[in-house]
């Protein structure tokens, strides 16, 4: 018998492979964040003081909208040929599924971010005047905030008729706390005119109540008809 | 006398307002073929996979191996219409995957069904590209990849050619004589003449009748 922990790295393995044959959501999130960062560039000038406070809300915005992109593709994979169906009939624990495509998703998104991050810097001549280290707490907790909520509404929606819409209907409203700190602990550390502790710890309470109410939920949402 | 090895009561399956089951009642022995005919709509496909723990009665009960059908998911095999395998990737690669979801450690088990299927296991192309009979085959060595004793099976001769679908029920024969239990909802109900212990004829969402021998509309007709 496989322990949870093995199955859970087989399928995030396997979604890993699917993911880099196939470069998919990636594509399109990459995509996505690039027209965002050149759009905004035009629309204003971003070398002024101001782009410091607007940035964080830009960056989160457009990794919220591409990640939805890498979260409606998590579930379009299993219900191709129906192969989730072959996963229900195994003794394999749901929460092994849900945390491989949680951390597969957070995995892809963290690249896009990693990839994003010095062309806002570049586009936007970003310079930290608060403490710069905090913006990687705030990019862990944040990205997992938003793909452990997608991860779950995502599974809701995959056997509704427009389950594109339907996911960020269901996603977006959850998220408002967790887009809030995000947002506000960014720009306090790119301003440094507040400290991000309150943010971050905001995020982690959010990200433990969430991870759990959804590791809770899963098999119920799995073995829905 | 022993038990049934599956008991299904009074078993109801509606979807909103439409009832694909209609109050099943049914006992089924170990080790015996049982092919499941019936017109579209009929409930076969609700019925097997009720049975494979995939729809979940309204009401009635279904006993496996005097367990429900989600404990005693190691002793079923599934195979549905739909491949149930990743088009991205190999046979291998995809039995691989599941075997792990099994507990099954090492490739012997892989290689073993791969081959008692017909399929070569060293083809690494992805199982998109495989032609209709091979992903019906790699379906099939999915669905007996943990060695079940009990095997549902939708349509598995569907769109697959004459010859392989005569090795396909080969293959299944050997199952049976091995004491395994089948389900084979089939279409092509001539391809069972002579291998089925019973031929089980739903209607309506019931069970209408089972007869030891292909009914009469099926044999003039060859496949149907």
């Amino acid at each position: 018998m496989s322990s949870p922990w093995s199955i859970m790295l087989a399928t995030l393995a396997k979604d890993i492979r699917l993911e880099w044959r196939s470069k998919d959501a990636l594509n399109s999130m990459l995509f996505f964040s690039l027209l965002v960062v050149v759009i905004f560039s035009f629309s204003f000038d971003p070398l002024a003081e101001e782009s410091r406070h607007i940035a964080g809300g830009l960056i989160w915005v457009a990794i919220l909208f591409a990640a939805v992109v890498a979260l409606n593709q998590t579930w379009a994979r299993e219900l191709r040929n129906q192969v989730l169906d072959a996963y229900r009939v195994s003794p394999a624990p749901p929460n092994a599924l849900f945390l491989a495509k949680a951390i597969g998703n957070f995995i892809f998104v963290s690249v896009l971010e990693a990839l994003m991050t010095p062309l806002f810097i570049v586009f936007y001549n970003l310079r930290a005047v608060g403490p710069a280290w905090q913006l990687i707490p705030i990019a862990l907790l944040g990205t997992w905030a938003l793909v452990v909520n997608g991860t779950f509404f995502a599974a809701m929606s995959i056997r509704t008729r427009s389950r594109e819409i339907m996911l960020p209907l269901l996603l977006f409203p959850v998220s408002i706390p967790a887009v809030i700190g995000m947002v506000a602990g960014t720009t306090a550390i790119l301003t440094g005119d507040d400290p991000a502790h309150f943010w971050i710890i905001l995020l982690l309470t959010y990200d433990v109540v969430f991870t759990t109410a959804c590791l809770a939920l899963f098999e119920t949402v799995l073995q829905a008809e | 006398m022993s038990s049934p090895a599956i008991t299904v009561t009074n078993v109801i399956k509606q979807f909103g307002r439409f009832a694909a089951l209609r109050g099943v009642n049914a006992e089924f022995d170990s080790g015996k073929f049982y092919a499941i005919l019936g017109d579209n709509g009929a409930g076969k496909t609700t019925l097997l996979r009720a049975l494979a723990g995939l729809a979940h009665p309204t009401q009635g009960t279904i006993s496996i191996l005097g367990m429900t059908p989600p404990d005693a998911c190691r002793q079923i095999g599934y195979m549905a219409h739909p491949s149930l395998l990743y088009d991205e990737m190999s046979g291998m690669e995809n039995l691989r995957y599941f075997a792990r979801l099994y507990g099954i450690a090492g490739d012997e088990r892989c290689v073993e069904v791969v081959r008692a299927v017909g399929l070569d296991p060293e083809l690494t192309r992805p199982v998109g590209q495989y032609s209709q009979g091979m992903r019906q085959r790699m379906s099939l060595a999915r669905a007996i990849l943990h060695d079940p004793k009990i095997l549902l099976l939708d349509e598995p001769f569907s769109n697959v050619d004459v010859h392989s679908a005569g090795e396909m029920v080969h293959l299944l024969r050997g199952m049976r004589d091995s004491g395994k239990t089948l389900f084979v909802v089939t279409h092509q109900a001539a391809l069972l003449q002579g291998v089925a212990d019973e031929f089980i004829w739903m209607l309506a969402g019931q069970i209408v009748s089972r007869t030891p021998d292909l009914p009469a509309e099926f044999t003039g007709a060859g496949v149907r």
